[in-house]
């Protein structure tokens, strides 16, 4: 079988990194390749070299044998590869056929046919099981729902080659499942797949064989047959990652976050959240697991000031919280790591230091009065990049140029590093590393012995299973049913979460 | 900064200006002049004497104040076109302090005529910066408009209502002693106030929360909201201090050079500060070279066409084609300086 994607001795080098050093990686027709590498190994430097979106400082890559040019954007496109980036390339002001049809549009004389294009968009996503809704603007939408455009995007032309940069970051369990499946029958019809994940399961599920990169090098690389989750952590991280989380009895004390009746709606202003009532103490977290949709992210953004709440109040040890006001919530001591770290997390274009201290800019220590302090925020800086293990060359380096995984440390980091009564983790390990989600685990975990109420939302149920002290179910808008943690058994969780009783 | 960042930095400035020369040179050519000759004349006379660079000098004083004006919309993400009408309001504003008012000490009268200058110019940015916080209307439009409007009235009053006794022109009646600002050196003294104001802007940018604010408003507003941010105070914040500022060059031209208001003075200033703004990358010290230049180049203009027998009319040329290159993305590209695009872009989004 020849190579449908060679990549040969490539370097990348940015100010201060080597992303990529002499590595070699090769893709053939029918094969499914998983890249896997900790945050910031190289990962998606190296496939955007072969999109042309990066230029490499030396080394080859070539598709089905031809040698593309560095920095050559449309060469790849040309020869038959289909690209999910990691970092969304949609285009917020346009609808999601639009967005889709973009850069091949079916026609009508000089017109794009919008209603061909429409009735394309609708079947492709049945055929795929990704629900998208075509007339919304993409700027309104969740980040799950964009990596669903994405991933339609790419597999709305026939491809030879479908490159993916971590597009089940984002995806629930089952679109994530439906998606496996998809490549296995892409690879089953002679296409070839290289697939970025942090999810070892994936990859033990679908991958023909694994390269793992580690600080811009090959460090191995293996198949699925010959090891196992914990052979695949420890080739990544280069030491014994514990999957498991081990955690102490939780010791609860008063009721620090109260829900009262709370009703909000989502952006089409429909109810999403029904006369909810929640309670998370001091010193326990409370998982809430749900299927996407059942209005999770709008409990999290009613909480956080972030949406109008309809009826029903937040209180903080006692205290009401104001609506629609993130940073009044915040300064009654309610930290927030929100789902869309790119929208609200982050200000790409401001350095890791300014980040870090982006809520909490103008407050003892980081300003005195009017004036900022440059020194605390270099020592703050300095210190979280070490707590928190975020690669970067330097504190001054701007979030954007960050790799995806340490741009979401940067956030966990400035979140848990302050004192807070109450912690809202909305998808707190979204594109990191088994290491890191490890250290991220073990900080929720701190938080909560430290007397933190800690609501966790998260798509991953393993995650709420392994965390919680008790378990929301969440479904139409509404806790179903709340378990204690030796209770919620994943079948019967799952259960509720489909909306059955137990 | 680290030194091989400011090269990168300055690289696109430096270059839209010497291909702007470059180009300019072959359009001198192609008049049938001498291209050297003219630049020659046109540099000697900007910055090749003592009086030459006090009188180029005089001229960036209010270019520094413009271009700071566009530099702070810049930087909290507004497209400040306005300036020219904020600035001839100011001038307006300040010249008929100096003139009406009597009887006041110059150390009164004349910060006294200073204000009226900041305070009419900050309420003409105020009403662009309120109408895009509370009803979205984008400031492009909006200052735009209030330019159009503007210097119509100023037109009308200083031409009817407030016109100098006995006059056909339309001009104000002289500014009196008390508020006319001291030359040093034959330097109009407002020089050294603007570059100290550039570096105040520099460091509120740099140092302060209030800079901060704006700044996260400018680059990220979902994210400045999140973090306790007010895009709206921003936004008019910005736009009030930006256009204070440009009231203040217009001031400092009407009561240190003019003498008066008459609205035939004053032209292009604002429009000039868009060119330097961005060749300083909308950064407040980087707005001096920038109208150092320009003001040398509009300074030693007419001296050149005596001299090398070019129309004046060139250096507008030149600085239409610096502006255009500073702003190509293509040139932006060739450079690899993504920055730069970001930067300026961003005033235009949503
Ligand atoms: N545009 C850039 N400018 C400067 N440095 C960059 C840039 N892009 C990436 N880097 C650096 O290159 C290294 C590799 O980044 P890359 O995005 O390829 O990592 P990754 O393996 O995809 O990580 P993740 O799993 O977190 O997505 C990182 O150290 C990152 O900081
Ligand atoms: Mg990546």
């Amino acid at each position: 079988m020849s190579a449908l994607l060679e990549i040969t001795n490539v370097t990348k080098t940015f100010p201060g990194v080597v992303a990529n050093e002499s590595i070699s990686v090769s893709v053939s027709a029918g094969e499914i390749v998983a890249l896997l590498g900790e945050n910031g190994a190289g990962k998606s430097t190296l496939v955007k070299s072969v999109f042309g979106m990066v230029r490499p400082d030396s080394g080859e890559i070539r598709i089905k044998g031809e040698l593309i040019a560095p920095g050559d954007t449309g060469g790849a496109i040309a020869r038959g590869v289909g690209m999910v980036h990691q970092h969304f390339q949609l285009v917020p002001v346009m609808t999601v056929t639009e967005n889709i049809i973009l850069g091949d549009e079916p026609k009508r004389g000089i017109f794009i046919n919008i209603k061909a294009a429409r009735a394309e968009v609708i079947a492709l996503s049945e055929k795929y099981g990704l629900e998208v809704d075509p007339d919304a603007l993409v700027e309104d939408l969740p980040v799950g729902t964009q990596q669903r455009i994405e991933i339609l995007k790419a597999l709305r032309k026939d491809v030879d080659l479908l490159i993916l940069d971590e597009p089940t970051a984002v995806l629930t369990p089952q679109e994530t499942d439906e998606l496996l499946q998809v490549m296995k029958n892409l690879a089953a019809s002679g296409v070839g797949v290289l697939f970025i994940t942090h999810k070892l399961r994936e990859v033990m599920a679908v991958a023909d064989r694994v390269v793992v990169l580690r600080n811009g090098r090959v460090a191995g690389s293996t198949s699925p047959k010959e090891t196992d989750e914990e052979g695949l952590a420890q080739l990544m991280v280069g030491r014994n990652v514990v999957l498991q989380v081990e955690k102490g009895e939780a010791k609860p004390a008063a009721p620090t976050l109260e829900i009262k009746a709370l009703s909000v709606n989502d952006d089409r202003k429909h109810l999403a959240v029904d006369a909810l009532d929640l309670e998370v103490r001091a010193g326990e977290i409370v998982g809430v697991a749900g299927v996407e949709g059942n209005g999770q992210r709008e409990l999290v953004e009613a909480i956080c000031g972030m949406r109008p709440r309809l009826s029903g109040e937040v209180l903080v040890a006692g205290a009401p919280t104001p609506d629609m006001h993130p940073h009044g919530v915040h300064a009654m001591g309610v930290s927030h790591i929100p789902e869309d770290r790119e929208k609200h997390g982050l200000v790409s274009s401001y350095s890791i230091e300014d980040n870090l201290v982006l809520n909490q800019f103008d407050r003892a220590p980081f300003a005195q009065g009017w004036i900022r302090n440059v020194a605390t925020l270099e020592e703050n800086a300095t210190r979280l990049v070490e707590e928190f293990d975020i690669r970067t060359p330097s504190i001054k380096t701007t979030a954007g140029a960050l790799s995806g995984g340490n741009k979401q440390k940067v956030v966990v980091a400035r979140e848990l590093s302050q004192d807070t009564r109450v912690v809202v983790a909305a998808q707190p390990t979204r594109g990191v590393d088994v290491g890191s989600i490890e250290f991220i685990h073990n900080q929720l975990i701190a938080a909560r012995d430290g007397g933190a109420a800690v609501l966790l939302v998260s798509a991953e149920l393993d995650e709420i299973l392994s965390l919680a002290d008790r378990v929301a179910v969440m479904f139409g808008g509404k806790i179903v049913s709340i378990l204690d943690a030796k209770e919620a058994e994943r079948g019967l969780v799952g259960r509720l979460m489909a909306g059955l009783s137990a | 900064m680290a030194g091989k960042k400011f090269s990168r930095t300055w690289l696109t400035p430096v270059v839209a200006v010497l291909v702007a020369f470059a180009i300019g040179a072959l359009l001198i050519y192609i008049q049938g002049a001498d291209p050297l000759k003219a630049y020659q004349s046109l540099f000697s006379h900007a910055f090749g004497s003592w009086s030459g660079i006090a009188k180029t000098l005089g001229k960036a004083t209010p270019l520094v104040l413009s271009g700071l004006a566009v530099t702070i919309g810049l930087r909290a993400g507004l497209f400040n076109i306005g300036v020219q009408g904020q600035l001839v309001t100011g001038a307006f504003a300040a010249a008929w302090a100096g003139y009406f008012i009597h009887g006041l000490p110059i150390y009164i009268h004349l910060p006294l005529a200073l204000i009226f200058g900041i305070t009419f110019g900050a309420g003409v940015g105020l009403i662009a910066g309120a109408l895009k916080a509370y009803r979205g209307i984008h400031e492009v439009i909006t200052t735009i408009m209030l330019n159009s409007i503007i210097l119509a009235l100023v037109d009308y009053l200083a031409g009817h209502v407030f016109q100098e006794p006995g006059q056909i022109l339309a001009r104000t009646p002289h500014i009196l002693p008390s508020a006319t600002i001291p030359k040093i050196f034959s330097l109009p003294s407002g020089f050294f106030f603007a570059i100290l104001l550039a570096y105040g802007v520099w460091w509120v940018f740099q140092r302060t929360t209030s800079g901060f604010r704006l700044e996260t408003v400018g680059r990220n507003k979902s994210a400045a909201w999140y973090a306790g941010i007010s895009v709206k105070r921003a936004v008019l914040i910005a736009m009030a201090v930006g256009g204070g500022i440009a009231g203040l060059g217009g001031g400092i031209e009407s009561l240190g050079v003019i003498g008066r208001f008459e609205p035939t003075f004053n032209t292009g200033l604002g429009f000039d500060g868009i060119t330097i703004a961005l060749l300083g990358r909308a950064n407040p010290l980087g707005v001096i070279p920038g109208a150092i230049l320009i003001g040398g180049m509009r300074g030693a203009a007419a001296s050149m066409q005596f001299d090398a027998g070019v129309a004046p009319e060139i250096v507008d040329l030149i600085l239409a084609l610096v502006l255009f290159c500073v702003t190509a993305p293509f040139l932006a590209k060739w450079l690899k300086s993504t920055e730069v695009g970001a930067k300026i872009t961003s005033g235009w989004g949503n």
